[in-house]
């Protein structure tokens, strides 16, 4: 589809997933010292597949997503190591001009904050037009006409006479629906969506929930959604990876998460949640607060916050073990969390 | 919990329009933004009332309200018997000891430029008689104490602290001058979910040791429910549905209620092929200019011409134990497994 990716040995020879993000590795060089965000990150997805990216602030779930679009700033972000392949070509290596080409067509983002991702001053036809104009070099009244066709696919009502409105005139949920229009416009196979639901409120959720979910099954696009909402995850993800500190600490198949957690991040997090039993009593919390990247933790960095922890996890890091099959948990005691979980 | 005779707060037909203008030298009135539009409703000593509700139905205008902060356009505010909105001056200061608040977004609502000391310190400076000066030192660092924070780090400012400590701050503020009742306007929906929980304890923890009683506005239904005695659901300025936690996330009548509670999400993904969801379409009208009779029926399933003409009126309706705003009001076993 893009020209770069029938290069010979670019198309589907290592056998590996649609998008692979291979050990990671981001850091941001501030004044106060060296921000390491992504430290060893691995994923991936396939199409038609929904990966969930679960964690708190600063957990640097976001930052490996713009890493795999192209769009984080550097400086101050550093890649430092790893890779990223996109059907099999590494994307990091990619010149920009050919990177330009996967952005939109082959990876494409809706961010979180739809009225600051929109640019005010220009009406949002025009916006959704633009990626026709540019990657495909349609014309004004052409693109303009599908960009209309694509509103009116993410059930913007009357899209016809909406098509010139700024985005200050539409409603938030409306705002992510033009978002997301402009994701889907040149049929992505990747979408990233990037708490795209965090700014609205739960009726407008659920409509944004289950556009994503049709799109996704109508063009079998692979969906990255970043969030920290354990309730979404459990509505639509087919896999999660947790993060925790720039690591993934524990990955596993949806069900197997919520019923039996592999690590002690995750089982915090199911068991903090508010429940109708549990009504009148302490909640459980885990204590102390999240890492400071300047600062990190030496061994696991969850270990002040962890109840498994011995003095080993103060020394060493913990490596992703392998739990089962497709599940792996970052915690030198995963058995016992395993066993308390499931008891 | 069993209502005492005398409600600390009771709240009779509250309404707060801000006016619509246009022009620029002479301002003329074209409308008006009917933010509460008639709300009632009574809190207990020792009680938490949760408000919940999208964006824009006036929660946060009923919380200015009842701390005075906004004058109502009709309507009452009894405080212990005593009408908040018709006292002044000196009165009214001491009225407000008696009902605090603790902002949403623990990152704003602090001063960069204070100390902590400062900071929870401050009600001492307006109120001057509640703690002598030369107390007020170590009535501040009692207090970082009982919120769970180091009463060294008195002379720190606001960015020393992670986002959980700053709301652990703006809480210990509230508790400064010993009120009776303490409005929490989403005072976890800005912190990381694994912090929620420490605040949410260290609320309920205060609640009992202090007896307060709160009105805790959020938009999380199962943060609320968890804290709350009693839940009123609030659509558009009004209050759709008013009644126990049980009878509203178990046994909700209105189909505003039933419709926000089918579209949370739950967090397990056991059967959600089978859950059944009704989503609503559209968003909510404006307040500016709300659709006649009943303000939901504009996205509502059972609406019927009476809804265009009548407004239903908060009351309790035959087949269920609490009131509802819905002329159609029936419980609906599709929803109410939260």
């Amino acid at each position: 589809m893009v020209e770069v990716l029938s290069e010979p040995g670019s198309r589907g020879t290592t056998g590996g997933a649609l998008l692979e993000v291979d050990n990671l590795h981001v850091e941001f060089r501030t004044r106060a010292g060296v921000a390491k965000a992504v430290n060893g990150v691995t994923y991936t997805v396939d199409a038609g597949e929904t990966l969930a990216v679960l964690g708190e602030s600063g957990s640097g779930k976001s930052v490996t997503a713009q890493t795999i679009m192209g769009i984080l700033d550097m400086p101050p972000g550093k890649i430092t190591g790893g890779e990223i392949r996109f059907r099999g070509s590494d994307l990091l290596k990619l010149p920009e001009d050919q990177r330009r080409k996967i952005r939109g067509e082959g990876i494409s983002m809706v961010f979180q904050d739809a009225l600051s991702a929109l640019n005010p001053v220009f009406p949002v036809g025009w916006q959704i037009a633009e990626m026709f104009r540019m990657h495909r070099g349609a014309s004004r009244s052409d693109a303009k006409k599908k960009a209309v066709e694509l509103m009116d696919r993410v059930r913007i009502p009357g899209a016809k006479d909406r098509v010139n409105d700024f985005p200050h005139q539409f409603s938030g949920g409306m705002r992510q629906r033009i978002m997301i229009a402009m994701a889907i416009a040149l049929d992505p196979e990747i979408l990233i969506a990037d708490e795209p639901t965090t700014a609205l409120d739960v009726t407008v959720q659920a409509q944004i929930m289950g556009l994503l979910a049709e799109l996704q099954r109508d063009s079998n696009m692979g969906l990255i959604l970043i969030t920290h909402d354990l309730g979404v995850v459990a509505d639509v993800a087919d896999k999660i990876a947790v993060m925790y500190g720039g690591r993934i600490v524990e990955n596993a198949p949806v069900h197997d998460l919520y019923r039996n957690p592999a690590h002690p991040y995750s089982k915090g997090l199911l068991e903090s949640i508010p429940r109708v039993d549990l009504k009148g009593q302490e909640l459980y919390a885990i204590k102390g607060t999240p890492p400071n990247l300047l600062d990190m933790p030496t061994g696991c960095a969850f270990h002040p916050r962890c109840p498994y922890k011995r003095d080993n996890c103060v020394t060493d890091v913990p490596p992703l073990n392998t739990v089962s099959g497709t599940r792996g948990s970052a915690c030198h005691y995963w058995r016992e969390v395993i066993d308390d979980s499931a008891s | 919990m069993t209502a005492p005779a005398e409600p600390i707060l009771e709240v009779r037909d509250l309404v707060k329009h801000f006016p619509l203008t246009q022009g620029i030298v002479v301002k003329r009135q074209v409308g008006a933004i009917k933010a509460v539009d008639g709300v009632s409703l009574d809190l207990h000593r020792g009680e938490t009332l949760g408000v919940v509700g999208e964006s824009g139905c006036g929660k946060s205008t009923l919380a200015k309200l009842l701390m005075a902060l906004e004058q109502p356009t009709s309507g009452s505010v009894r405080i212990k018997g005593k009408d908040i909105t018709k006292t002044r001056g000196a009165e009214l200061k001491r009225m407000r000891r008696n009902i605090q608040m603790v902002m949403q977004d623990p990152y704003t609502s602090l001063n960069p430029r204070m100390t902590v000391g400062d900071i929870v310190g401050e009600p001492f400076e307006i109120h001057k008689d509640v703690v002598p000066k030369g107390g007020r030192r170590r009535k501040v660092q009692e207090l970082l104490d009982v919120v769970g924070l180091n009463p060294d780090h008195i002379n720190r400012y606001p960015h020393q602290f992670s986002g959980g400590q700053r709301q652990r701050i703006g809480i210990a503020r509230g508790l400064a001058l010993q009120p009776e009742i303490i409005i929490c306007d989403e005072p976890v929906s800005a912190l990381d979910v694994s912090i929620q929980a420490q605040v949410m304890n260290l609320l309920e923890r205060l609640q009992s040791e202090f007896n307060l009683a709160y009105i805790f506005i959020a938009h999380d239904l199962s943060v609320v429910r968890h804290i709350s005695d009693r839940v009123a659901v609030m659509y558009l300025g009004k209050i759709v549905e008013l009644g126990r936690d049980a009878d509203i996330y178990e046994r909700p009548t209105h189909p505003y209620t039933q419709a926000l509670l089918s579209a949370v999400p739950v967090p397990n993904p056991e059967g959600r092929e089978q859950r059944e969801r009704i989503i609503l379409q559209g968003d909510p009208p404006s307040p500016a200019n709300p659709p006649s009779g009943c303000r939901f029926r504009t996205r509502c399933w059972k609406a019927q011409d009476i809804c265009a003409e009548q407004v239903p009126l908060l009351q309790i309706r035959e087949g269920s134990s609490h009131p509802s705003a819905c002329h159609f009001a029936e419980v609906n076993d599709a929803v109410g497994t939260h």
